[in-house]
């Protein structure tokens, strides 16, 4: 356990909805815990606003274990704060020092509107996955799991993939607000396996489009998105989408 | 939804645009500098007014010429093409952005880098490439070859332009050292083997590439070459 309580001042983005236009507030808070993780000093800052009866602060958040791609705050034009490989809702408060100035605002792009305050309206992600980011199977009884055999690294590779939580930090964080490290991991952990092969051309063409159509910009191969993941997806899905792309649209006889 | 010219408007069709044009300008800098590079032979420009006499007639690099501008103007056209899609992906900006967190500077200033360049080939287009092409160059060589190399010795008199060539190699340096690696990224050749290769290739060029072109109005101004 960290001892002394600590005294902070927030930033805030507050907007009412998508047609108003925001703007940072300021908040001071006192006898913050270190120990306690960043959204829960936001449900005391906003325990603190219903006291006053103010409006609180409407954040997006659900497992609060860093799982579910729910939370979303960009932290000191960071997403999900200065720490690698967590989410919001597993940064700690012992991550900032007593005194802080903490800016907090939502994701920001063009795909991703404001819903309220810190929310942010991620459904073009759910439309990239209905695009294509599944496989199609016959019913019947489940075959023999050794049917398939995968090798190791294969394997692994997949897996890696299918960590991707879909939380948008990547969009959030990339320069260009593109989503590129999302649609490769999603089309990647299906490219990887036996099972995603008979629609792995018709997958990446259709998932690109839908990426475009939901008007994310381009990627510059910074490496943004790959040092902020929370999930640590890498830039090998990007090329990894790359090639399949080159291959679907030149190689393949499959049109879309 | 069919055709390569609608995969080539797609996002990463776009990449690939970038990539392949950009690969095929690093190429060309080879030539470049190592044809220029006969000036450091230090034999009053001789060898290096035949290397240009024959870049200027052959018709192999005649036709080539233009494959090159056009492969700069699609490079430049899809630059500024994908820099207003990009800024429209993003309408409203971040109060507080901390890019330098998790990425390069100069991956992040392609753009202002490349526009510089853009300034820098305009000034060294009028230079040298319009003496050479449209408005003759004045005197001959020993070897009754157009004297090229008197035009570098007069251009690299001026200071000025001495050092806004050798500050601009500094930002080619830049733009080369994101670009080249950035190329095998977009054409998906991201490899476990291969990628340290790539990483030290892309640094080595671009160093030695810039220093090269540094150091040729340099060792003129100082009289390093005579």
């Amino acid at each position: 356990m960290s001892t002394g309580n600590m005294n902070l001042t927030l930033k805030v983005w507050r907007q009412k909805n998508n047609n108003t236009k925001g703007a940072l507030v300021d908040y001071k808070l006192a006898g913050i815990s270190p120990d306690m993780s960043f959204l829960e000093m936001f449900d005391v800052l906003n325990e603190d606003l219903i006291t006053k009866g103010e409006e609180p602060v409407v954040f997006d958040h659900d497992c609060r274990e860093g799982i579910c791609g729910m939370c979303s705050m960009f932290i000191n034009g960071r997403p999900h704060g200065p720490k690698d490989l967590v989410t919001t809702c597993q940064l700690h408060m012992r991550s900032f020092k007593d005194g802080d100035t903490i800016v907090v605002e939502p994701w920001r792009a063009a795909a991703f509107p404001v819903v309220k305050d810190l929310t942010v309206d991620r459904s073009a992600f759910d439309r990239v996955i209905a695009a294509g980011g599944f496989i199609s199977v016959n019913t019947g009884n489940a075959q023999d799991a050794n049917s398939l055999p995968i090798p190791k690294m294969q394997a692994d590779a997949a897996f890696e993939a299918a960590a991707c939580i879909g939380c948008g930090a990547c969009v959030a964080t990339c320069k260009n607000a593109s989503a590129m490290l999302f649609v490769s991991a999603k089309i990647s952990q299906l490219a990887l396996l036996p099972q995603g092969q008979p629609e792995r051309y018709r997958r990446v063409q259709s998932m690109v489009a839908q990426m475009d159509a939901e008007g994310f910009g381009n990627c510059t191969n910074t490496g943004a998105c790959e040092a902020e993941c929370p999930k640590g997806i890498s830039l090998e899905n990007i090329a990894r989408m790359n090639r399949d792309f080159a291959s679907a649209k030149f190689v393949s006889e499959e049109t879309i | 939804m069919s055709g390569f010219g609608n995969a080539l408007s797609s996002s990463i069709g776009r990449k690939y645009v970038m990539g392949v044009t950009g690969i095929f300008l690093i190429l060309f800098l080879i030539v470049h500098a190592g044809i220029n590079s006969l000036i450091f032979l230090d034999d009053n420009g001789l060898t290096f007014n035949v290397g240009a006499h024959f870049m200027a007639t052959n018709w192999i690099i005649r036709a080539g010429e233009y494959v090159l501008f056009l492969g700069l103007l699609v490079h430049i056209y899809q630059a500024i093409n994908l820099t207003i899609q990009n800024k429209k992906a993003r309408p409203q900006t971040y109060a507080v952005y901390n890019g330098s967190a998790n990425s390069k500077w100069y991956s992040r200033s392609m753009g202002l880098l490349g526009t510089l360049l853009l300034i820098f080939l305009v000034i060294h287009l009028k230079d040298f490439w319009v003496v050479s092409r449209f408005t003759g160059i004045p005197t001959v060589d020993a070897n009754g070859h157009e004297d090229l190399y008197a035009v570098m010795r007069e251009k690299f008199h001026d200071p000025v332009r001495v050092a806004a060539y050798v500050l601009l190699m500094i930002s080619l340096c830049y733009h080369l050292l994101h670009g080249f690696a950035s190329a095998f990224q977009t054409m998906g050749w991201n490899h476990s083997k291969y990628n340290g290769i790539i990483k030290g290739a892309s640094v080595w060029y671009s160093i030695i590439i810039s220093i090269l072109f540094a150091l040729m109005p340099i060792a003129v101004y100082t009289g390093l070459i005579n």
